[in-house]
């Protein structure tokens, strides 16, 4: 293990330090996200807890099968509108080991609200062996962890609108990117699916996981794979940053009073130095 | 401007303030360094990144202080406690974009005061030590910036720890001993992780040290100002309380209000995503980049793509690497010219807008792959950083022509206020653009 690591190492090194630098330029995605309208975006934008939760029905019944979301515990579920009673009952579906007892046996209980979302899977290895090979990422942080790089002249545009959605921009794409026509010049692995979104290739290990009509939504919204994308996609990006609401409220209170003191101290500033030529 | 100009202004009016005065002159050596201490009248707000440095030391040290208190420098969990800190510590993804992003601003309030020294020849006698004691500052806040971004153990923080540990691998016999010692093994660990985080606690506070040292120097020789002229009379200074302070102040607010705007609306756009990717020895990024404010240097790096002689061409791009921050310290002996000032200089102000601009290309050159094209345009771009320095600086003091000196900074003052109309605030010659790409 030690040799591998000290040899990936020294591998890393030869391709990034030499100067003669193979630093193959990624070509990946193949297509840029396509920007999606999020209630999130913006220095005003909000999470819409509807949306949220719609989301969390089509994480809990679809992706949970394979993606673990650790980093998520019940009692979080609070931000998307549940009541304590809500949360305890929807815990209570999932299962955690626990211990160990007084016999120094560990047992499986019914999750509480101070539980993590259980993984579907034991360890990393027990992952790619149910899934051929292939380890489906913990999906709590993604949103904010595959986030493509804009390049020139995007990265310089952004700051002015505001742009920093583009982890649910990413999602959102991939989930409705599959495409059943393969361009001639890629060549799709036995077992894995084009995707021409995917960030590190041009096909991977995830069949299409959203079919239309799959699930039904209380609230009446249809469930076409654009809007189931977009809502898991919302959700994850909340799973990534829960505190983001509370964040751009506490934000503009800072900016008005960093401005309103900006244009005192101007003014001060003018008043102090109008007597002397400078 | 002398010392015994400004000192001892200062008269204690209450008792306590007597018997201590008598005592110990705190209070004294604070009046006489942040209000009465006299400062050119003709500061323009490039003067005020020093200010700004000084508040940002500050901020990144509480937060920072703060962020030790929830975080675990150990390998398997130091991951999750940073996340912890963002989802469940009260306030703790304000603390931790706060420190995060307060790096950026930090590195580029440090290129903004570098590159405003560089325009006015601020390090020029008698500021040699001034100037070396700054950029002291600044290799201390590389690697202060450095560990912290292993802190986090997120993948870019894995393996740009593997990367830049592996510069010293290009030394003979010693590169590897001291590859080692830095890493606490033979590759990036939980030993690396631990010195990593001791060192990332220490440098600040000696950062804060070398600070000090950085304004008693400024205060000995006194600031050198647009004109570059040194202050002759009463007339030509102005005291720093409420002149100064109400002008840095003004210019801190607006610096704080687009660092809060980073802060609070797009925390992660000057960071990598990957680092959101917990550590995976397995796994290497399809593209390991370092910071924004390291990519002129990474671009350095990888210009060096031939031996010479019995250099070879890592050990060449790691030496031209090191040289490119080092050369800075020899700056004052290599600028060879008279005049302090660009403002006076019309070729070297030339020279100075292309080395900017030039530093800003190195750095987009420093985030392209090092293939095709862009290592024959690294390799342009590093012989201008170095021809600045060893070449323009040394041949242009002695050939160029400047423009003529007014007498006095108050002349000068006077001077550009009876062509405008006088009293209007001044523009500001120039403030240099961020080295950001």
């Amino acid at each position: 293990m030690k040799n591998l690591v000290v040899k990936l190492g020294a591998a890393a090194i030869a391709a990034t330090v030499m100067a003669t630098g193979a630093w193959a330029a990624s070509a990946y995605p193949k297509n840029k996200p396509r920007e999606q309208d999020w209630s999130f975006a913006g220095p005003f934008g909000m999470y819409d807890q509807a949306q949220l939760q719609r989301g969390l029905k089509i994480y809990a019944e679809n992706c949970s099968a394979c993606h673990a979301l650790s980093r998520v515990n019940f009692r979080n579920l609070a931000d998307l509108g549940y009541s304590d009673e809500q949360i305890k009952a929807f815990a209570a579906n999932y299962e955690v080991e626990d211990g160990p007892d007084d016999f120094g046996d560990m047992f499986f209980r019914p999750a509480t609200a101070a539980d993590a979302f259980p993984s579907p899977f034991p360890n990393k290895e027990a992952a790619r062996a149910a899934n051929g090979g292939a380890y489906p990422p913990d999906l709590s942080l993604i949103a904010k962890a595959r986030a493509p790089i804009r390049g020139f002249p995007a990265f310089v545009i952004d700051p002015f609108r505001n742009y920093a959605e583009n982890g649910p921009d990413y999602i959102y794409s991939l989930l409705t990117g599959y495409k059943d026509e393969v361009p001639e010049d890629v060549s799709v692995p036995e077992g894995l699916w084009y995707n021409p979104y995917f960030a590190s290739g041009t096909a991977l290990a995830m069949a299409p996981p959203l079919f239309e009509g799959m699930h039904e939504f209380d609230d009446g919204t249809e469930a076409t794979v654009s809007n189931m994308a977009k809502d898991v996609a919302a959700f994850l990006m909340w799973t990534a940053e829960p505190h983001m609401d509370e964040r751009k409220q506490l934000g503009f209170r800072v900016m008005v009073f960093l401005l309103i003191f900006a244009a005192l101290l101007y003014l001060s500033k003018k008043q102090v130095w109008a007597r002397v030529e400078h | 401007m002398s010392k015994l100009e400004h000192h001892g202004t200062y008269t204690p009016t209450s008792g306590v303030g007597k018997w201590i005065d008598a005592r110990m002159p705190l209070p004294r050596l604070m009046y006489d360094s942040f209000v009465a201490y006299p400062v050119p009248r003709n500061l323009n707000y490039a003067y005020t990144f020093g200010g700004i440095l000084s508040i940002f030391l500050v901020i990144q040290i509480v937060t920072g202080i703060v962020l030790a208190m929830h975080y675990v420098p150990d390998a398997t969990k130091a991951f999750d406690s940073v996340e912890h800190i963002m989802r469940d510590v009260n306030s703790g993804w304000l603390m931790r974009y706060m420190h995060q992003n307060g790096a950026h601003f930090f590195f580029l309030a440090v290129y903004l005061h570098i590159f405003r020294g560089l325009y006015y020849g601020s390090y020029k006698a008698p500021r040699e030590l001034l100037w070396i004691l700054g950029c002291i500052i600044y290799l201390l806040m590389m690697a202060t910036a450095f560990m912290g971004y292993v802190l986090p153990w997120g993948q870019m923080s894995f393996w740009g720890a593997t990367v830049i540990t592996g510069f010293f691998t290009a030394f003979p016999v010693i590169g590897v001993p001291i590859q080692e010692l830095l890493l606490g093994g033979f590759a990036v660990g939980d030993p690396t992780l631990n010195r990593f985080f001791s060192l990332h606690y220490l440098l600040p506070f000696m950062i804060a040290g070398v600070v000090i040292l950085h304004v008693w120097a400024l205060h000995v020789t006194g600031q050198t100002n647009p004109t570059g002229i040194e202050v002759k009379s009463k007339t030509d200074t102005v005291p720093f309380t409420p002149y100064a302070t109400i002008k840095d102040a003004f210019a801190l607010i607006l610096f704080l209000a687009l660092y809060a705007y980073f802060v609070f609306y797009m925390p992660n756009f000057l960071g990598h995503a990957d680092n959101y990717i917990p550590a995976d020895p397995m796994v290497t990024p399809a593209h390991i980049v370092p910071e924004w404010y390291f990519l002129p240097f990474y671009a350095i790096l990888r210009a060096i793509t031939f031996d010479i002689g019995p250099i070879t061409a890592k050990l060449g791009g790691v030496i031209a690497m090191f040289s490119a921050v080092l050369v800075l310290f020899v700056v004052p002996w290599l600028d060879t010219s008279k005049v302090r000032s660009a403002v006076y200089r019309p070729w070297y102000k030339l020279a100075f807008w292309l080395f900017v601009i030039n530093s800003v290309f190195l750095g987009w050159l420093g985030s392209q792959p090092a293939e095709g094209v862009y290592v024959a345009l690294a390799q342009l771009s590093t012989a201008i950083y170095f021809g600045f320095f060893l070449i323009v600086m040394p041949v242009l003091g002695l050939v160029e022509k400047p423009r003529r000196l007014p007498n006095s900074i108050t002349e000068a003052v006077l001077e550009r206020s009876a062509k405008t109309g006088g009293g209007s605030p001044q523009l500001g010659d120039a403030t240099a653009s961020a080295d950001k790409s």
